[in-house]
């Protein structure tokens, strides 16, 4: 499933593009709005970083259905033999594969633009960020399947998304702060341990009920 | 629920709500510090109350759905969550009009006051998504997901938000040891409690019925 989205990706390239002119426009947003004040910049910079991977992951989760709506293969879908949860599993690699891959180039944007040293704080920085989107994308991925029968669903998806996201969003901008500011991960314990329960969570809860999603 | 037994719950509510509103402005004696002000806390800490009720009401009967796929569980469901959002309303209203005098604030990013409306956005969220799906069976189903990912969701908000900060009121009545409260404002606010659970289960008995009736006309 996932290996069959990715190819699809990789082959008509549309989202990612689409996604990459995206998060370069949010840029030049935010560098007007905050009119590129260092020490104003440094301190919202977790959040605006957060911001620009919100935004652009929930453009692009918004359509991980949208491939089988577009070409009629929702009933595929429904049919496919085995698990339904494999589904699940398949469009959630596919999510995340794309997530990382838009977040890699928002970081770099980020360090390029904002002059930013992100190199020394990579790996935590890495880690973080790899904890908030596997939520975000299990979340992501259950609600866009929820919404793509929905009428007005380019607006149900984030309405119903956001809400349901905002413990991942807290400790993960609490987490990317602390490791912007050089702080040990220590410091931050509680909000890694909040992160890894959600994660857990959200996926299982996805297991659980895509099943029932995918009945009809 | 039977539509005499419904319609004594309406009576009975009414009753407990008269009854309630004379405990609250009568019985129970002025607060010394905040004075009459604190009188908003029976309204505000029942409705607060039964809207958690409503939510765990759409937790169990969102189960109940997926594992029977009795209409009836999800028209508990739906009513529920509307009178739910409805509920969590009159609590961030009634909490607004008590921290203006209180805390020199109508709203502040405290660690409760946003839990509630996070969760008034999410059900206001559920009841959307109920109203954009044609398919009757389908809404149903999907709701079903959503009421029970949104449920599990509530304590992961409730510990992120208050790790975020706090400077609500500390709970006076459900927290280990005596309660604080003078016995007078504490069965005022029982009370008001009792009459404002009776008023839930009216509304959603009524709305249940007007559901099924609504669905009857179109079948």
């Amino acid at each position: 499933m996932a290996w069959k989205d990715l190819l699809v990706e990789r082959r008509s390239k549309e989202t990612l593009n689409s996604l990459l002119f995206f998060s370069l426009a949010l840029l030049f947003v935010f560098q007007f709005a905050l009119d590129a004040d260092r020490e104003r910049l440094s301190a919202v910079l977790p959040g605006l970083l957060w911001l620009a991977f919100i935004l652009s992951g929930m453009l692009g989760l918004g359509r991980v259905f949208l491939v089988e709506r577009e070409n009629d293969c929702w009933e595929g879908l429904l049919l496919a033999p085995g698990d339904k949860s494999a589904i699940y599993l398949g469009k959630l690699a596919g999510s995340l594969a794309l997530m990382f891959v838009v977040e890699a180039m928002v970081l770099a944007l980020f360090a390029l633009f904002f002059n930013v040293d992100l190199a020394p704080v990579l790996p935590p920085l890495i880690m973080v960020i790899a904890l908030g989107t596997v939520g975000f994308a299990a979340m992501g991925t259950l609600f866009a399947a929820l919404t793509a029968q929905a009428r007005a669903r380019e607006l149900l998806f984030p309405v119903l998304l956001l809400p349901v996201l905002v413990p991942v969003l807290l400790g993960t901008v609490k987490a990317t702060e602390a490791v912007l500011l050089h702080e040990p991960l220590a410091e931050v314990a509680h909000w890694l341990k909040l992160l890894v329960a959600a994660d857990v969570i959200y996926v299982v809860a996805g297991l659980l009920t895509f099943d029932f999603i995918l009945e009809g | 629920m039977n539509l005499n037994v419904t319609k004594l719950m309406g009576w009975l509510a009414a009753l407990t709500l008269v009854a309630g509103m004379v405990m609250g402005f009568g019985v129970a004696p002025r607060e010394t510090t905040q004075g009459n002000v604190q009188r908003i806390m029976y309204l505000h800490v029942p409705t607060a109350w039964v809207a958690y009720l409503a939510f765990g009401v759409v937790l169990a009967a969102s189960i109940a759905y997926l594992a029977r796929r009795r209409a009836g569980a999800d028209r508990l469901a739906h009513a529920s969550a509307e009178v739910g959002v409805v509920f969590t309303g009159l609590t961030i209203a009634a909490g607004s009009i008590w921290g203006k005098p209180t805390w020199g604030t109508w709203w502040t990013w405290d660690a409760r006051l946003t839990s509630v409306a996070i969760l008034f956005v999410m059900y206001l969220g559920y009841l959307l998504l109920r109203g954009m799906i044609d398919d009757q069976e389908r809404a149903a189903r999907y709701c079903a997901v959503l009421g029970i990912v949104a449920a599990l969701d509530v304590p992961l908000v409730h510990f992120s938000v208050y790790w975020w900060r706090t400077l609500h009121q500390p709970p006076s009545v459900l927290k280990p040891g005596a309660a604080t409260m003078p016995p007078a404002i504490l069965a005022a606010l029982l009370v008001n409690v009792v009459a404002f659970t009776l008023l839930y289960v009216y509304f959603v008995a009524k709305r249940v019925r007007l559901l099924r009736a609504e669905s009857e006309a179109l079948a």
